[in-house]
């Protein structure tokens, strides 16, 4: 992993077109601007890693979805 | 053409309802292409988005208007271009459920909703940056809440 040292108002350039920019550092918080074309998607790390587990629980089931009949209220 | 899956043996799917995942869905970005099937079972809500490319790979996804009709996210610019998307009546918005052993656990993931162009057949799982919907929303309670209204208003129809 490359490591740079940034401070305040200082930034850095991915490619051609992306732009991170140090906004703010305060109480143990770093304050991020990131200009990037729209078709570049930007997630926070944890929200995606936790959609990535849901998913795969998701997906490991065995679904007998005929017993969901039974528990719900009937017509 | 003919898949091989877990949860309905070999089927025969159509290639025009082939779903394109052009990002894959996270934790399964090397798998592109779903179909959706429907419930034969008129009155239940389920269906499953199944992987055409891995047939161990279907989710359970549910109508999250169903349970919770004033649901209501912004559709970004991102998603918009990657789907192509158009015209609002060719969306299709769909949620994965976790099917636990305990039925009444059920849940939906309302944080990170399915989005699908269903004029061009482009899927995507959208994750909204927001602490407004849980990815493990409840909807046992809701879903027979609404049921107990339909079955209300049909009562008062006869």
């Amino acid at each position: 992993m490359l490591v740079l040292t940034r401070k305040a108002d200082e930034g850095i350039i991915i490619g051609k077109d992306i732009e991170l920019k140090i906004l703010a550092i305060e109480e143990g918080k770093v304050k991020l601007g990131i200009s990037a074309p729209k078709e570049v998607e930007i997630f926070r790390k944890e929200i995606y890693l936790e959609i990535e587990e849901e998913n795969k629980s998701a997906s490991s089931q065995q679904v007998d979805l005929t017993a969901l009949k039974n528990i719900l209220i009937k017509k | 053409m003919k898949i091989t899956t877990k949860n309905f043996g070999e089927i025969e799917i159509n290639e025009k309802s082939v779903i394109d995942f052009i990002d894959g869905i996270p934790g399964f970005d090397h798998l592109k292409k779903f179909v959706l099937i429907e419930n034969p079972e008129e009155d239940m809500q389920f269906h499953w988005l199944q992987s055409v490319d891995d047939g161990d790979v279907a989710f359970v996804v549910i109508n999250p208007f169903l349970f919770k009709p004033d649901y209501d996210f912004e559709i970004s610019e991102n998603t918009i271009i990657k789907l192509q998307l158009e015209d609002p009546k060719d969306v299709a918005i769909y949620s994965i459920v976790v099917v636990p052993e305990d039925l009444t656990k059920m849940t939906a993931n309302l944080a990170a909703p399915i989005v699908i162009n269903t004029k061009n057949k482009k899927g995507k799982q959208v994750l909204l940056d927001s602490d407004k919907y849980s990815k493990r929303h409840y909807i046992m309670e809701e879903l027979n809440i609404v049921s107990e209204e339909v079955t209300k208003k049909e009562e008062e129809a006869l």
